[in-house]
């Protein structure tokens, strides 16, 4: 078999241990890689808090990760949620898992707590924790530089250290292990920084078939219009979906009270494309290239990125869009949940929040440095409970919503009740068919049918985030595809149904880690405004509220789906 | 469920792809519809359901020609023994069926096994099995492909064989019980009533897409509802959606400015880029972009040797025509041997154009007559020619 190295790190910071260990057979037959194996090697310490020093935080590659296929350069880092309580993982790009492997290891499980702060180095066979103590309180940018450009480093800032609650994780500058706070796990432990560096081949089992079925994939990627047409990911970004999302009338704006920003022309795609000069770069082994960098070395944010800071706060100054993304990756924050708990905090005030006072809260809130600052940095539940309005929270399961609103597309309502991290677009990702129609166009205004689309949807993006690939390839791509790439990498016969049964046991693993901490269907569930107030309607588009009670129908649907008897019951008491 | 089963199952006759009765189509939330009771030869298709994590699982007896010419490749192509599967050469196929699996029983484990593969599979004497990951709409979809580019392969191997001298009388009468059966999809002559006139308003453009793409799918120039249609003004061009149904473009038409400034049409069609080349290159302001059988039949006839056959597609170095009309190379999509660097080109001098083993585009001038009449005369032009080379290498046999 080949697609993995075999071996793998343990490392506890509290006694300073580090450990190869063999990556067990059992792992990954039944785990794959990424998520899965954080998930499996999550399982027995998921009651345990955050911060406790048994809790692992888990950076794991997948079995392409290295090779010559298609979207091959991600990882997972996966473990409990400050944010959100639940199992959380991240698939995260740029190069970190392309070293990881070939520095020779699928995984490092990380436990323990350091006394002081430190880095863990890995130099192929050499791995070390080394005090960091100067890097306290240092910004992401500052602790990469403190690197060669061989190595590539996975680092907290500010933010992790003070463990704000949606503290991020920054690969290579700027990708993000972004969302529900693994930078505060980071934090707690101690941990400033991992670098890595390694140059060691990975082996693959058929490269002859792995060059045909990379074709095959490549064919699907040029015929998408959504990946590499000329509006597409490869030349705008994810902000190629401002002006659809805005089109659609389901751009979330001031907390999710409208869903048309009049101002989102400012940020889209083309907008930062030609005020920028924006070039292509990328994750390792990817050919869509969908990162942006201006001409002056800016990061161009993502399109969630833009629009929440752009039309969930009233904002269409794009300098500031940009400095506020800027400002996240450096002090390492989430810029979903930062853009969508001041937002919140703004309809709690009843006001508007100025470009330059947001860019002031974000650098106050990574420090904890006034009380306003330290209520904002535990997120916006917490933070709106506090004031008495948790309904204001714009979140599922304590995870803030991205910049889709759910009254324009209705799978994408059931996917954020539904997924196990709280209120993501990613695990299912029905804008792929609500929005963009692929593999094929739903109804955005329907449920009929969502329930089991939903689910097939988040077993196969548990799938892609082990594998680890890509989910926009899978505009394009199904795992039909991949599972003969995966085929010629291992050396193993996989299908699509093989696949789809791996992606299955991580979500079910998944939920039973979440019940076990007494997440309940109640947790499915969206704020109350999206079942009582209506959208932005206009242009022959009418955004009504969600009907509540097709709402839960289709949610009881997908429980029966999944042979979920506990929810299911639960679900028809509150009904 | 049950409605959109129905519709399919309407749109499945429509298609002439096979009668409603034999067609098993089921879809399923957390219940499952299924538009018929199973025959007792077909109740394994409950076994393959549940193995399967898909929304929507399709069996067919195909109609005729399909019928036939399943059983015929079934027959005669040497790569069914050898590998259990047809690998037309079409671009349909080459781009998302891969290759067609075939099965020798009707049995839910082959059956399984074959759809965890690809999307599609011919079960030898029984017909096509398919499914739908989301929809049952993704099984119409496929069941449609595979009728179609096993029509492609049918009548490109039989010139072949024809050619090569190995046909019997078995394989005779085959061919002409198909060529028979086929009639129904020749394009005929007759001169639609469409709107004229430079369109002046939104309303009016979406309403002469609406019409013609209706009319495209009726006389059978597309596979199933595929294809694509635009109409430019002097600022934007207005494209159907990746994936629409050309016969039903209501709400699914996109807004596109010529200038770049909005990124909205990240839902349009796969082949915007070839669209707006044409436009630039000719000036004229309606195109249709069509599937019609013949043409794509004709595009892969090329009887040069010493060519590598995997290039034709995307790199054909010759100058070829049908009757004048014509072909060029290019790959779906975007990259550096796309159509819309070739078609475009082609479009300069002639009113139609066919890119090698995939389609048809044609413009023409202020409204859709132009475009249509031209894409029905490109098909009846290429049906003609391929009865003429039968006819040439069959010795006049048929």
């Amino acid at each position: 078999m080949s697609g993995y190295t075999f071996r793998s790190i343990h490392v506890d910071l509290s006694s300073r241990t580090i450990e190869a260990v063999s990556t067990s057979e059992q792992l990954r037959e039944e785990y794959l890689g990424g998520r899965g194996f954080g998930v499996s090697l999550l399982s027995d310490f998921m009651s345990l808090s955050y911060d406790n020093p048994e809790m692992p935080i888990v950076f794991a590659t997948g079995p392409l990760v290295g090779t010559a296929s298609p979207t091959s350069g991600r990882m997972s880092v996966v473990s409990r949620s400050p944010l959100t309580g639940t199992i959380f993982d991240c698939s995260v790009g740029g190069r970190f898992g392309t070293m990881l492997k070939r520095a020779g290891y699928d995984y490092i499980r990380i436990t323990g707590i350091s006394e002081r702060l430190v880095v863990l180095e890995i130099d192929g066979d050499a791995v070390t924790v080394r005090d960091a103590g100067s890097l306290a309180m240092k910004p992401v940018s500052a602790v990469a530089q403190e690197y060669s450009s061989d190595w590539s480093t996975a680092v907290i800032g500010p933010a992790g250290e003070r463990q704000v609650r949606y503290a991020s994780i920054i690969a290579d500058g700027h990708y993000a292990a972004g969302r529900g706070g693994l930078g505060a796990v980071m934090g707690a432990k101690r941990l400033k920084a991992i670098a890595v560096r390694g140059d060691d081949p990975v082996q693959v089992a058929d490269a002859g078939t792995l060059k045909s079925a990379g074709d095959a994939v490549m064919r699907l990627l040029r015929s998408s219009q959504a990946v590499f047409g000329e509006f597409g990911l490869s030349e705008f970004g994810t902000a190629a979906l401002v002006d659809v999302i805005h089109a659609r009338r389901m751009e979330p704006t001031e907390n999710f009270r409208k869903t048309v920003f009049a101002g989102s022309g400012a940020y889209s795609g083309y907008a930062m494309k030609t005020r920028y000069r924006t070039q292509k770069t990328g994750c390792s082994g990817c050919p869509v290239l969908c990162k942006k960098i201006g001409a002056a070395r800016e990061v161009i944010p993502e399109y969630e990125t833009v629009s929440h800071f752009g039309a969930l706060n009233s904002n269409s100054d794009l300098a500031s869009i940009i400095e506020a993304n800027r400002l996240c990756n450096d002090l390492g924050m989430d810029t979903i949940t930062a853009a969508a708990t001041i937002a919140c905090s703004a309809e709690l005030q009843g006001r508007t929040i100025p470009p330059d006072e947001m860019l002031q809260l974000l650098r106050e809130i990574a420090d904890r440095r006034s009380g306003r600052a330290n209520e904002l940095a535990e997120g916006s539940l917490r933070y709106a409970a506090a004031q008495g309005r948790p309904d204001l929270s714009m979140s599922v399961k304590g995870l803030e919503l991205p910049a889709y609103d759910p009254r324009g597309a209705y799978g994408t309502a059931l996917a954020y009740a539904t997924s196990n991290r709280g209120g993501c677009h990613l695990r299912a990702y029905p804008i792929s068919h609500e929005i963009l129609r692929r593999p094929v166009s739903t109804d955005r205004f329907s449920f009929a049918g969502k329930a089991r689309i939903i689910k097939i949807a988040e077993d196969l993006n548990a799938v892609v985030d082990s594998l680890t690939a890509c989910k926009f390839v899978f505009f394009a791509v199904s795992l039909e595809e991949y599972a003969k790439v995966l085929s010629a990498v291992t050396g193993r016969h996989h299908d699509m149904q093989s696949l789809f049964r791996i992606g299955e046991r991580i979500w079910n693993a998944e939920r039973r880690m979440n019940r076990a901490n007494g997440f309940s269907a109640a947790d499915d569930d969206l704020p109350p405004r999206f079942f009582t107030d209506r959208g932005t309607s206009g242009g022959f588009v009418e955004i009504r509220p969600i009907d509540r009670t097709e709402f839960l129908h289709a949610r009881a649907n997908y429980y029966r789906i999944r042979g979920y008897a506990a929810e299911l019951a639960e679900s028809h008491c509150e009904q | 469920m049950e409605k959109t089963v129905q519709k399919y199952l309407g749109k499945i006759e429509a298609q002439g792809l096979a009668h409603r009765d034999d067609v098993v189509l089921f879809a399923r939330d957390a219940d499952v519809y299924c538009n018929r009771t199973l025959r007792e030869d077909e109740r394994e298709l409950h076994a393959v359901l549940e193995t399967m994590n898909v929304s929507s699982l399709l069996f067919a007896r195909p109609a005729e020609p399909y019928w036939t010419i399943l059983e015929q490749i079934a027959l005669r192509d040497e790569t069914v023994p050898a590998e259990g599967r047809i690998v037309p050469r079409d671009a349909e196929t080459r781009t998302f069926l891969h290759d067609i699996p075939v099965l020798e029983h009707f049995w839910a484990a082959d059956i399984a096994a074959a759809l965890s593969r690809r999307k599609t599979a011919i079960i030898r004497g029984r017909g096509i099995v398919t499914f739908g990951s989301m929809t049952p709409e993704q099984s119409y979809i496929m069941l449609s492909s595979t009728c179609f580019t096993a029509f492609v392969k049918y009548f490109s191997d039989a010139l072949h064989r024809f050619r090569e001298a190995v046909v019997d009388e078995e394989d005779l009468a085959a061919f002409r019980r198909i060529w028979r059966a086929s009639k129904p999809f020749f394009p005929g002559g007759e001169i639609l009533q469409f709107h004229t006139g430079t369109a002046n308003d939104d309303d009016m453009v979406l309403a002469m897409i609406a019409e013609v793409g209706r009319a495209v799918v009726d006389h059978h120039l597309v596979d199933s509802f595929f294809g694509n249609i635009s109409y430019a003004t002097d600022d934007c061009i207005y494209i159907s959606q990746t994936g629409s149904s050309l016969d039903e473009l209501h709400g699914c038409i996109d807004k596109v400015p010529f200038d770049g400034t909005s990124s909205a049409g990240i839902t349009a069609s796969s082949e915007l880029s070839a669209h707006k080349n044409i436009y630039r290159a000719t000036g004229l302001n309606a195109i249709l972009h069509g599937h019609p059988k013949f043409a794509v039949i004709m595009s892969m006839d090329c009887e040069r040797k010493n060519c590598d056959r995997e290039l034709c597609y995307k790199a054909c170095p010759e100058q070829r025509s049908v009757h004048g009309i014509p072909i060029v190379s290019g790959e779906i999509g975007t990259g550096a041997t796309a159509l819309m660097h070739t078609a475009p080109e082609a479009l300069r001098k002639d009113r139609g154009v066919i890119v090698y083993g995939h389609g048809v585009f044609t413009a023409g001038r202020n409204d859709f007559r132009q475009a249509f009449a031209e894409l029905q005369r490109v098909e009846r032009t290429c049906v003609a020619a391929y009865r003429e080379e039968v006819e040439k290498a069959s010795g006049g046999r048929i």
